[in-house]
């Protein structure tokens, strides 16, 4: 019981990290229907911008407070990952919208493979460290000599996880961007006939998707204190098979499938085998994908002709 | 190649430029020619029908005036400006509406979303008082405000297509078969309430329709395309009266 709470507080720290990258890839799969491979690889990007902004902050300008710290690095970090992605988008993919469908995939493939390279060049291709940073615990539970605890670090990305999705929600479900963006994704023709600059909502569509990336990263950061250039690959592909767990194209989806994966390579490592995670998260993905090809939350669309 | 029939909507000696005037416009599908030159005109306060049979070209008449597909020869001008060039957003914002082809409603948005869409254009002024003027010209949508758009019958989606396009306080309302599919009394309603917004607030309408009966009466003018040209204009009574009207397009005179 006091192992299933532990791991249910680590599932779930891992999962709101899945579930911020698996936002990205659903968003813009559901509105210009394509993966964006190179998203892992920009929530890389994002941590190591998070990295070098938290070193200049505390060793050059001396800003003693973690906290006061960890809160301008995330925005600094998410800031400089937007315009990463806006720029991938304007660069990599606007150019071959209206060509055939595998283009902007390909282009997407050659992307994340720029990025990793590039952030391995410039950046050496060894793990970069923090140092570690709020990790006193509270202790929730104790049986015997086994203590439930959660760390300082997982009650943040918790509640800084909490904060964005609830922001990006209203922003998707309640503005007039948000209804532009679900409007491009339910028939793009038609949002221009009405006044949408589709080009426009799509670029901010990239940048949103990047700004929750690099909460991700920032995220990531702080909590493994360690980032190299080949880490985009696994939490991206993770995070891509949440958002097709919880069927692509669904907002709700997207974090209930991160939810699920972390929870479910916690849960696995605990009770089975750490080596074999991977394959319990991918086997379920297989077996939900079989019953539910729609994902979770993805649902077939009903529409009268 | 027209016909021309009265005083002449093309040869007239224009007073004003007319709202919209399309000329020589060629729109293309890949090799495939769908407009091979249509000259027409709508002026400010008008209602003009074009009628035609089946892949005529009507509604890809109505998609290239706003740029899509992007015409590739000729000039289509709007309050005196070339809009040939245009985005199609920057057209939409010139306060040109569109009613389209299959209606076209946002399925997984609420009736109230589909209609604040229409209202971005206007910056959402006048929001509240035109959702009152909506509730009023289509009632159903008030019963229907919070119910995804993907769930209405053909005819509330018709009436929601119209409501959201007139939410915009259009100059020029493009209408494409506004009557297809729908029952005759929904037909009747819908065309009462085009005939009441122009007569009241001079709102100008361009119709495309294949109930050419119905459409002719209600407008002040018409033109028939054939095979991606205009083949006939004139007052909508004038055209009603054709033979060749009649043979073609009104079930062999007997209506």
């Amino acid at each position: 019981m006091e192992v299933f709470v532990q791991q249910l507080i680590n599932g779930l720290t891992l999962g709101s990290i899945y579930g911020l990258i698996a936002i990205g890839y659903t968003m813009v799969f559901g509105i210009i229907g394509m993966v964006n491979f190179a998203h892992g690889d920009v929530f890389m990007v994002s941590a190591f911008i998070a990295l070098i902004a938290f070193l200049i902050l505390t060793t050059w300008l001396g800003v003693g407070s973690v906290v006061l710290a960890l809160l301008i690095v995330l925005i600094v970090s998410m800031l400089f990952t937007s315009i990463v992605g806006w720029t991938i988008e304007r660069l990599a993919y606007r150019p071959l919208r209206g060509s055939f469908r595998l283009a902007p995939l390909i282009s997407a493939i050659g992307m994340s493979i720029f990025l990793m390279n590039f952030v391995q060049v410039t950046q050496g291709p060894r793990n970069k460290p923090v140092p570690p940073m709020l990790s006193d615990v509270i202790v929730v539970m104790q049986e015997g000599s086994y203590q439930v605890t959660i760390s300082y670090k997982q009650i943040i990305i918790i509640v800084v996880t909490s904060v964005m999705l609830a922001c990006f929600w209203y922003v998707v479900q309640k503005t007039p961007l948000g209804r532009a963006q679900r409007a491009c994704e339910q028939d793009r023709k038609m949002a221009a006939l009405l006044g949408v600059n589709v080009d426009r909502t799509i670029s901010l569509t990239f940048v949103m998707g990047a700004a929750l990336a690099a909460v991700a990263g920032t995220m990531y950061l702080m909590y493994y204190g360690v980032v190299s250039f080949a880490d985009g690959f696994v939490p991206g592909v993770k995070a891509f098979t949440a958002a097709v767990l919880g069927g692509i194209g669904s907002l709700p989806g997207a974090v209930l499938g991160g939810l699920l994966i972390g929870l479910i390579e916690t849960l696995w490592s605990a009770y089975f085998s750490v080596e074999y995670k991977d394959v319990a998260a991918f086997s379920i993905l297989a077996i939900v994908l079989i019953f539910m090809p729609q994902g979770i939350l993805g649902k077939p669309e009903v529409e009268k002709v | 190649m027209t016909d021309t029939l009265t005083s002449a909507p093309l040869a007239a000696p224009a007073l004003r430029e007319p709202l919209l005037a399309v000329r020589g416009v060629e729109t293309f599908y890949g090799k495939i020619q769908a407009l091979k030159g249509v000259d027409l005109d709508v002026n400010e306060g008008e209602i003009v029908t074009l009628i035609g049979a089946n892949g005529a070209g009507k509604s890809t008449l109505m998609m290239t005036i706003f740029g899509q597909p992007r015409a590739r020869a000729g000039a289509i001008r709007f309050g005196g400006l070339d809009i040939t060039k245009l985005a199609t957003h920057d057209i939409a914002a010139l306060r040109i509406a569109q009613s389209p082809e299959g209606r076209r409603i946002f399925p997984r948005m609420t009736v109230f979303e589909n209609l604040q869409m229409g209202a971005a254009v206007d910056g959402y002024v006048h929001f509240d008082d035109d959702l009152e003027r909506m509730f009023a010209l289509f009632p159903r949508l008030k019963e229907r405000l919070h119910q995804r758009g993907g769930t209405l019958s053909g005819g509330e989606q018709q009436m929601l297509a119209i409501a959201r396009a007139l939410m915009s306080r259009p100059r020029l309302l493009l209408l494409d078969e506004p009557s297809l599919g729908l029952a005759p009394l929904i037909v009747k309603q819908i065309f009462e309430v085009i005939d009441e917004l122009n007569r009241s607030e001079g709102l100008t309408v361009f119709l495309v329709e294949q109930n050419a009966y119905h459409a002719l009466r209600l407008a002040h003018r018409g033109y028939v395309m054939v095979n991606g040209t205009i083949t006939m204009a004139g007052t909508g009574r004038e055209l009603l009266e054709r033979p060749e009207v009649k043979a073609a397009y009104l079930e062999g005179g007997r209506k």
